[in-house]
């Protein structure tokens, strides 16, 4: 019981950090069908971003310096994401082969960029005591960490479900997901719905940068597009541009991988998501929530 | 260029290539050393493989419009499997070459036939999947097999002696050459005959294709099975002039990188795709060592740290590549040679 708790928690955890890769991978598809690249590098280059700040106000208390490593990613991942799609998605509107490979070849260049500025080596976060200590669930002893991702990605679920739902850019970004043509012909402006996503996108990535690093202890340059193919994973799964499919695929994906993860040989859950992906696209091409396509 | 000039002008280049390990000529700055010198010839095979391998990618990429992103699956099946019958299994080098045929064509037939229910972008997600799970089975070293991020090294005994040592490495550059032009022969017949217009229907409209009564998918999964193949094929020359394998190949930064080679040298062309593997892995290796060079490492670090990175310099030659030279390399060429 002990170990179920503590691997369902685990699991819940590492599915909230999916969640926030794939919710904007997926509404940016949705809406600009652009398979985004690029997001494995707002990851990666916010992680860092907030690890460094977090470093510079060395003299303040952990719980800050913490705090401001998290603001600092969400603001860094917010504005590169806006600045990738007005610089180099944008000018290849209706190229979509294009504005993939464009993605690829930013991925690559700012990675390969990071890892020579600071190196491949994973560099250790500093995190406050209350973080590192461990709660008594069921009787299992849970890093607190696992806590703070998950609910950080619920209060990120909620707020894009009242974004999504209850206002004006929402209800644009929902229309465009459905029929682009449409939206436009009702004469408003898609273009901006399209940088909105982008930031969107960006700050959760890079959200999910810095708590990839709290929930791992440490952040390093490979992480990012590790856990890109997962989120793509848990996009397909969950059916291409929707927010909730996203959220349940990610709690599905990550539990699945922790439990054969730790009961079957090492890397048997990895391999087993990638499985679920087969079945689920032989079941239903279009994932769980979608439409047939 | 008449077609005349242009046929003696490619013969002649055949010659020089086939001759090259016999020219004690140094061109400063173009290779480390002469050109028969065994790292000249080594550098040179592995630009052929690369070569072949864009091709490979491009039948699929640029002919049928069939955006993959695991197709460094099929190269590291031809690389991995032929290793691992040779030296864990301890078999000839045909009967590992027979069995890496095998493996070869079932692995993408069958891997294909589930992608290819998916179309565009979700088709690459799906195939980046599969390639991903292949690279997780490497990495996690199952029984000890595939040497997890060791890879695995060709003992001295366990090929034929005139593919081992640095005294035969002109051997494997013959190797590498002879590849690279069956390859291209066989993907230059498959784009010209009757299938092989299908394909480009295909891309162009495959709606279209299905209205006239053919099967999209049956003629997707043919190209798929056949590039998948040769890129098998490819591996297992890379093997042999890396003496070993290693799971890099295995990883997805390698489809991407395959990715850039073919848009490099131009979507859709074969010799473009060529031209663009040839110069990847030229540049990449080359890069490096510009890198280590004294004037570059004496530069202050805002300067030096890009300079040093092979793969931000590709990479940003990439973006503005797709930005403003669509056709690549080989339509910047073709536009000079037509204006």
């Amino acid at each position: 019981m002990t170990t179920i708790a503590l691997l369902l928690i685990t699991g819940l955890g590492l599915g909230a950090l999916y969640f926030l890769i794939a919710a904007g991978l997926s509404l940016i598809w949705g809406l600009m069908r652009v398979l985004n690249f690029a997001h494995g590098a707002f990851f990666t280059v916010a992680a860092y971003a907030g690890w460094s700040a977090g470093r510079l106000a060395g003299g303040a208390s952990p719980d800050l310096q913490w705090l401001i490593a998290v603001v600092v990613a969400v603001v860094v991942g917010g504005v590169f994401a806006t600045l990738t799609e007005v610089v180099l998605i944008r000018p290849l509107y209706a190229r979509h082969v294009g504005q993939v490979l464009v993605t690829v070849g930013l991925a690559l260049a700012t990675i390969s960029l990071v890892q020579g500025g600071f190196g491949s080596d994973p560099q250790r976060l500093a995190l406050p005591a209350w973080m590192t200590n461990t709660t008594t669930v069921l009787g299992a002893n849970i890093p607190n960490t696992r806590m703070l991702v998950i609910v950080v990605a619920l209060i990120v679920f909620a707020l894009l479900l009242f974004f999504l739902q209850r206002t004006r850019f929402g209800l644009i970004v929902r229309a465009g997901v459905e029929n682009r043509a449409m939206v436009q012909a009702l004469g408003i402006d898609v273009q901006r719905a399209f940088t909105l996503v982008f930031a969107i996108g960006g700050m959760a990535a890079g959200l999910a940068g810095m708590l990839a690093g709290t929930y791992y202890g440490s952040i390093d340059p490979g992480r990012g597009s590790a856990m890109l193919i997962f989120a793509f994973i848990v996009v397909i799964i969950g059916g291409l541009g929707s927010v909730t499919g996203s959220a349940v695929a990610a709690v599905v994906v990550g539990e699945l991988q922790q439990f054969l993860n730790f009961y079957g040989a090492a890397g048997v859950g990895d391999f087993s998501v990638v499985l679920l992906l087969a079945i689920v696209l032989l079941i239903r091409p279009g994932g769980f929530s979608g439409a047939s396509t | 260029m008449t077609p005349r000039v242009r046929m003696i002008g490619l013969a002649v280049l055949l010659l020089v290539l086939i001759a090259l390990p016999f020219i004690k000529l140094t061109i400063p700055g173009l290779f480390g050393g002469s050109l028969d010198a065994p790292g000249t010839l080594n550098l040179l095979g592995l630009c052929f493989v690369f070569g072949a391998l864009a091709l490979t990618y491009d039948l699929v990429f640029g002919y049928v419009g069939l955006l993959s992103f695991g197709h460094a699956l099929y190269f590291a099946t031809g690389v991995y499997v032929t290793a691992l019958a040779l030296t864990r299994w301890h078999w000839s080098l045909p009967a590992a070459l027979a069995l890496t045929a095998v493996v070869s064509l079932v692995l993408p037939l069958v891997l294909g036939a589930v992608c290819l229910r998916m179309r565009d972008i979700p088709f690459a997600m799906v195939t980046l999947a599969f390639a991903q799970a292949g690279s997780i089975l490497v990495m996690q070293n199952p029984f000890g097999l595939t040497g997890g991020e060791e890879g695995v090294a060709l003992g001295g005994d366990t090929l034929p002696s005139f593919l081992v040592g640095v005294a035969n490495t002109r051997n494997v550059y013959w190797v590498a050459l002879v590849l690279l032009l069956v390859v291209y022969a066989i993907a230059w017949r498959a784009v010209n005959s009757p299938p092989g217009r299908v394909w480009q229907a295909i891309r162009e409209n495959e709606r279209r294709v299905g209205v006239l009564g053919l099967n999209p998918y049956l003629y997707k999964l043919g190209a798929f099975v056949l590039s998948a193949f040769l890129a098998s094929a490819t591996g297992v020359v890379y093997l042999l002039l890396q003496g070993g394998a290693n799971p890099e190949v295995t990883t997805s930064g390698f489809t991407l990188a395959l990715l850039v080679m073919v848009v490099l040298g131009g979507i859709g062309t074969l010799w473009g795709a060529v031209l663009g593997g040839i110069v990847y892995e030229y540049l990449d290796f080359r890069l490096v060592a510009l890198a280590n060079t004294p004037s570059v490492q004496s530069l202050p670090g805002v300067l030096k740290v890009p300079l040093t990175q092979p793969l931000f310099l590709l990479g940003v030659l990439f973006i503005v590549l797709v930005l403003f030279v669509p056709g690549g390399l080989g339509g910047l060429l073709r536009r000079r040679s037509a204006g």
